[in-house]
């Protein structure tokens, strides 16, 4: 999204090292998010990308060996500064996993953790609102409607991810991260959470990790390759996977090595 | 004798194990295939040793002392001896024979016991010879039918599955057995008292029954009010109450405190630590209760003005409670560990917090699997003796005041069946009436903590 014809910028990562123990995970990434864009992270396995995607919620937080350092800056606000208030930022930065994991609660309860915990509904009308905004927004609405108070773990795979990713937009994120959303789906739940991936941008800034290059080619506006831990090289997913400047992009994305 | 036969014997099984792996050796090395590794050739062989001789052991167990019994007693026959004296005139034989008779010895009881002992011997000595004969031969039999073709893993897996089951087996008898007699003697027990007594009774005074001379005939009526089981059974649910009141609380704080917030090191220490508290023998925690927590109680309760019996169900309920948290706090750590974690990262990728994430997505995940720890802990409750026995008192009062004695099932059972008993006495079967309660009780306890686990688990797996 472009005003006054400059890309806006909704992330921006100076300097970010990431160590597990004493293990370096993730050297010297600086990398700039547009809002309203899709930005794939691609790479081999282990090269770091989820860490890095981990990094912009501080879900490593979770992680007790885990420690990183340097610059995440968004809306130009430094998250790894000690002011930045985790459960606010996380409100703001949705998430969505590489395994569908909705609680073990029914539909319309999934939905409503979070608006519950964050306090956004005043009464059980403004909540019916939300939970039926956000599944149609991911649209599940038409499949689950009438099985909202069933439990879902019982939905489909596909149907689950879904849910995950109305489940994080429950509570309306600038941003939502995905760790590889569709590496345990079948092609058809894939491609309707692709489209899905599409539509959100509109409203929404998007980061995705993904092993497979033509989902990256297909939904991304911009890529970043990562490997062993470094940011080889990042800029318009077209210019990336028709003319990267880096060697070890071009073998990676012709499938020579990964 | 009988252990140097054994001993033989293991050898024996050693030494066919080994020529029947030498055998499968030779067989390879002339460049054939064997049907399987040369060790279940051997194993194959131990078992022709091991079985003929197991036989042959339990069928001389079963048939010796009936077939020696009747050959001493053949010498009696045709005298008019009734069987009951001709069993006394064995049991004399056979203690005169190991040197501990003490009355007048007859030279009739005296030629008894020299053949009993020389057909002992005679006995000891064929077993001996019959049993090796056997084994040899067998094994020999199947040294020369073992070949390169010849199939020795599948019986010997046959074998080991069938060990196995017998064990097993062994387990599952020993219970329907002890149940049975638990049963026939509840049945006796309410031939004599009706049923309705016993479990809407509200007085139990089972010393009333030991005045009984045992040589009076029975009279059911003597017993009206004697064995009404309401005040023990009351006494039992309410001790184990209080224990779970201190045990619930403490042992799920904990549990969650080991699963969700203590560090790897904290965790590494401390858990070991509270299982220590399972591992005290209940005896322990009995004195502890009724020598320290109790006078401790009595002394507290005098001071406030209040009247606290020196054996009150509050003390042997809080120590039983104590005994208890381990159970409780190890398996709901257990369950809530189990919670996956990507229960957790979800709820956290939401912004919730630690607590919010204990308390809305993994406490009702484990909530199955917690209830299941808490009913387990509830049959160990009430099926506890030893605290109950020292600290609570054995007069069987119908209270519920905390600070007053009160007595429970298995109490009750333990000053039943201490010192002398006689069979087929009201009283005597009285404790297997109440066994039988108890065990009723903890076997619905344990069949629904069961059923609860195994539903939670079929939820993650």
């Amino acid at each position: 999204m472009k005003k006054n014809g400059v890309k806006m910028i909704k992330i921006k990562a100076k300097n970010v090292d990431v160590f597990y123990g004493k293990k370096q995970a993730l050297y010297n990434i600086g990398l700039d998010i547009e809002e309203n864009q899709v930005t794939a992270l691609i790479g081999p396995s282990g090269c770091g990308k989820s860490t890095f995607l981990r990094c912009l919620n501080r879900m490593n937080d979770v992680i007790d060996i885990c420690s990183v350092k340097g610059e995440i800056l968004i809306n130009d606000f430094n998250i790894n500064d000690k002011s930045c208030d985790v459960v606010r930022l996380r409100e703001k930065i949705g998430m969505v996993f590489q395994k569908p994991n909705p609680f073990p609660k029914t539909v319309y309860e999934n939905i409503s953790y979070g608006p519950t915990i964050h306090g956004m509904a005043q009464s059980k009308q403004e909540m019916d609102e939300i939970v039926e905004t956000s599944l149609k927004k991911a649209a599940l609405w038409e499949e689950v409607k009438d099985r909202l108070h069933e439990p879902g773990t019982g939905l489909s795979g596909g149907q689950q991810q879904r849910l995950c990713i109305a489940r994080a937009i429950s509570v309306r994120p600038e941003v939502i991260l995905m760790d590889e959303p569709c590496s345990a789906l079948d092609p058809i739940a894939t491609a309707q959470i692709e489209e899905l991936i599409d539509e959100l941008k509109k409203e929404h800034t998007i980061i995705i990790v993904t092993h497979s290059m033509a989902q990256a080619a297909r939904v991304s506006q911009n890529t970043g390759f990562f490997h062993l831990g470094h940011l080889i090289e990042h800029g318009s997913t077209d210019k990336i996977f028709k003319n990267p400047d880096n060697t070890k992009t071009q073998d990676y994305i012709t499938g020579r090595f990964g | 004798m009988n252990l140097i036969l054994f001993t033989f014997i293991v050898l024996l099984g050693f030494t066919s194990y080994y020529f029947g792996r030498r055998k499968a050796y030779t067989i390879q090395s002339s460049k054939k295939r064997l049907t399987a590794l040369p060790q279940f050739y051997g194993y194959y062989l131990a078992i022709w040793c091991a079985i003929p001789a197991f036989i042959i052991f339990s069928l001389w167990a079963i048939f010796e002392p009936t077939i020696v019994k009747l050959l001493v007693l053949s010498d009696y026959s045709n005298q008019g001896y009734l069987d009951d004296e001709l069993n006394l005139i064995y049991e004399k034989t056979k203690s005169l024979s190991r040197g501990q008779f003490t009355g007048e010895i007859t030279p009739f009881i005296e030629a008894s016991a020299e053949k009993y002992l020389s057909l002992r011997s005679i006995a000891q000595s064929s077993k001996a010879v019959i049993v090796l004969s056997i084994i040899i031969a067998s094994v020999a039999y199947a040294y020369k039918r073992i070949s390169s073709n010849s199939r020795t893993r599948e019986p010997v897996e046959k074998f080991l599955n069938a060990v196995l089951f017998t064990a097993s087996l062994a387990a599952i008898l020993t219970t329907v057995g002890i149940v049975f007699s638990l049963i026939f003697q509840t049945i006796d027990f309410f031939k004599v008292i009706p049923l309705f007594d016993f479990v809407f009774g509200t007085h139990w005074y089972p010393a009333k029954a030991f005045v009984r001379d045992s040589s009076e005939a029975l009279d059911p009526t003597m017993y009206s009010d004697t064995f009404g089981a309401v005040p023990i059974f009351a006494g039992t649910f309410f001790i184990a109450f209080i224990a779970m009141c201190v045990a619930i609380p403490i042992g799920l704080m904990s549990g969650i405190y080991l699963a969700e917030y203590a560090s790897t090191k904290v965790r590494q220490y401390a858990k070991p630590l509270i299982e220590i508290l399972a591992g005290i023998p209940t005896v322990v925690y009995g004195f502890f209760a009724a020598l320290t927590v109790g006078p401790f109680l009595k002394e507290l309760g005098t001071s406030m003005g209040l009247e606290v019996s020196a054996e009150s169900a509050l003390a042997a309920g809080g120590v039983m409670g104590i005994m208890i948290i381990p159970f409780i706090s190890s398996l709901s750590d257990d369950v809530i560990t189990s919670v996956p974690q990507s229960l957790r990262d979800g709820s956290y990728a939401m912004g919730a917090t630690k607590s919010e994430t204990i308390k809305r997505v993994i406490f009702p995940a484990a909530l199955p699997g917690i209830v299941g720890s808490i009913l387990l802990g509830v049959s160990r409750a009430i099926g506890e003796t030893m605290i109950v026995v020292m600290a609570s008192g054995l007069a069987a009062n119908l209270t519920f005041n905390p600070l007053e004695s009160t007595s429970t099932i298995t109490a009750q059972i333990v000053v039943i069946l201490i010192g002398d008993q006689a069979f087929g006495d009201p009283k005597t079967q009285a404790a297997f009436a109440l066994g039988m309660s108890l065990f009723l009780v903890t076997l619905c306890l344990n069949i629904v903590a069961l059923r609860v686990v195994k539903k939670y688990r079929e939820k993650y797996e």
